[in-house]
């Protein structure tokens, strides 16, 4: 066998047990998880509303409403301040002071999710609490520091994707006569379209998997939230805050958790793919 | 390895163990209740530590109750009430009362917190006061005594109830049906909110493990543990009657 061959065994070896832990994990979480659903029954575990494990009623309706509306809400927080910054990084801010910003923005994906939810439990919630009412722990504060914390996916995908863009577009726009403002508007960013759409879903993935931060500010309680001032519980922060005590039919609701969990990042990250590939064609 | 409730009185009793018998080596580590039994199952820990009763599919394993703790319902230091039965308590936690207004006390709503499922401070608290009736589900829910603690620290609303030896007087601890949560109300069983602190394993205790043990339940042991906050109750009979089964 040439040395060429054997590298390249050895690179499909690696590149299978990193698959395989995939495998594994998915199977644990199945095997675990999907005998409970099961046995109560599909409907009652994703459409039930109460959730007392230790009476043997396992609803996660409320959780996977939490979720909604905390992804939901960090949207709102970060799409458009992502896109804002994605733009300015690439058309309107001179390309050294671009250099420095971006490092920095780099910088918000390494602080630990932990920091966020302690920054957001010490500052955001207090202020909540004493502007609005309520508790203080709830989805408004877990929406904000969501937020922030996918703006880096955003940011960098959407420049990525705008950059990508041929110089041809914006120089026939500019041409044609249409103002700088216009050319961003009308023209690149519906040109940069699907990466741009392929950076809001890997954001919500960031944001449906976010659980230390989370279980800090959301208060957790497993309730239908009412409104934005509510407390909540996600369906990261359900495994997350029970996992130490479960036993039994309890653990096996948590696993059952993730396994629902799988299935919608599946989803997210199968829509990402397909958005940011059909854009390519 | 177990309970985080019990896991600061292990730590603390594991490093005086250890300074009394130099070259012994005791690891102890969290996790939760269900985590430690689940250790001691697998051979993982030759200790659980456990802070709620065993279930019935755990029953094949030995419990020691080590020590007890009291459970203390608390409020914020500002709150003018010192004093709730047991019923108003249950009504408050199961969201029938769900105003403080209703004792003339501020005109605001109550913040619930408590404990997540399967905490050994919740069971304790639910089979203790709650009886039949739920917590309710729009009660916040926090992971620790402290992160409990803290809840009600900050919010002027918040009721909430953790291990009475981690009140400190940034909280209030209530009476219950007029009677304080003091050592010696707890030990004379006026004051009913007290659950064990247990040690669990596989099979009956050897070596180390069993003398960690046997230094545990003695006199300078409990005093370890009754000068953290916990209370001593005529400890040895009780563990021997847990041990056979």
């Amino acid at each position: 066998m040439s040395k060429e061959k054997i590298l390249e065994k050895s690179f499909l070896l690696i590149a299978l047990s990193s698959i395989s832990i995939l495998g594994l994990i998915a199977f644990f979480i199945f095997e675990q998880g999907i005998p409970l659903i099961w046995k109560i029954g599909l409907n009652s575990f994703l459409l039930g509303d109460r959730w007392f494990p230790s009476k043997e009623s396992f609803g996660i309706f409320p959780m996977i409403v939490g979720s909604f509306w905390v992804t939901l809400g960090s949207l709102v927080v970060g799409v458009p301040l992502g896109l804002a910054c994605a733009v300015f990084l690439c058309e309107l801010t001179p390309p050294t002071f671009a250099m420095i910003l971006r490092p920095m923005i780099q910088l918000l994906a390494a602080i630990p999710s932990v920091i966020y939810g302690f920054w957001g439990l010490i500052v955001l919630v207090p202020l909540i609490r004493e502007s609005f009412g309520g508790p203080g722990l709830s989805i408004l504060a877990g929406s904000l520091v969501l937020g922030i914390m996918i703006l880096p996916t955003i940011i960098s995908i959407s420049e990525d994707s705008l950059r990508a863009l041929p110089r041809i577009y914006k120089e026939g726009a500019l041409s044609l006569g249409a103002t700088h403002w216009q050319t961003i508007w009308r023209v690149l960013l519906p040109a940069a379209r699907s990466g741009i759409v392929a950076s809001v879903i890997l954001g919500m993935g960031r944001a449906i998997g976010e659980t230390m931060a989370m279980i800090m500010i959301l208060g957790n309680a497993a309730q239908l939230p009412r409104s934005i001032l509510d407390s909540a519980r996600t369906l990261t922060t359900n495994i997350g805050i029970e996992m130490g005590y479960a036993s039994g039919d309890h653990r096996q609701a948590l696993f059952a958790t993730g396994v629902v969990l799988f299935f919608i990042i599946m989803i997210l990250n199968s829509l990402a793919l397909l958005v940011s590939r059909k854009g390519k064609a | 390895m177990g309970s985080t409730s019990v896991e600061p009185f292990a730590e603390a009793l594991a490093e005086e163990y250890m300074s009394r018998h130099p070259g012994e080596k005791i690891f102890v580590q969290g996790g939760g209740s269900s985590a430690g039994i689940q250790a001691v199952r697998t051979g993982s820990a030759e200790i659980g530590m456990s802070s709620r009763n065993l279930i019935d599919s755990e029953k094949d394993l030995i419990a020691v109750p080590i020590i007890y703790d009291a459970i203390a319902v608390i409020v914020h230091r500002e709150n003018p009430l010192n004093d709730l039965t047991l019923d108003q308590i249950r009504k408050i936690f199961s969201a029938e009362i769900t105003r403080w207004v209703e004792w003339g006390g501020k005109n605001h709503p109550i913040t619930l917190v408590t404990r997540e499922e399967g905490s050994g401070t919740r069971e304790a608290f639910q089979k203790l006061i709650m009886g039949k009736r739920e917590i309710s589900l729009s009660a916040l829910v926090q992971d620790s005594n402290g992160a409990i603690r803290q809840v009600v620290t900050d919010d002027r609303n918040a009721i909430g109830y953790i291990s009475l030896g981690l009140v400190n007087d940034r909280v209030k601890a209530l009476k219950i049906g007029g009677i304080e949560a003091t050592v010696d109300n707890i030990q004379h069983q006026r004051y009913q909110i007290v659950r064990p602190f247990l040690f669990v394993f596989k099979s009956r205790p050897q070596d180390l493990a069993k003398d960690f043990l046997d230094y545990i339940l003695s006199p300078p042991g409990q005093k370890l543990l009754v000068q953290e906050g916990l209370i001593s109750m005529n400890p040895i009979p009780e563990s021997k009657k847990e041990a056979r089964r």
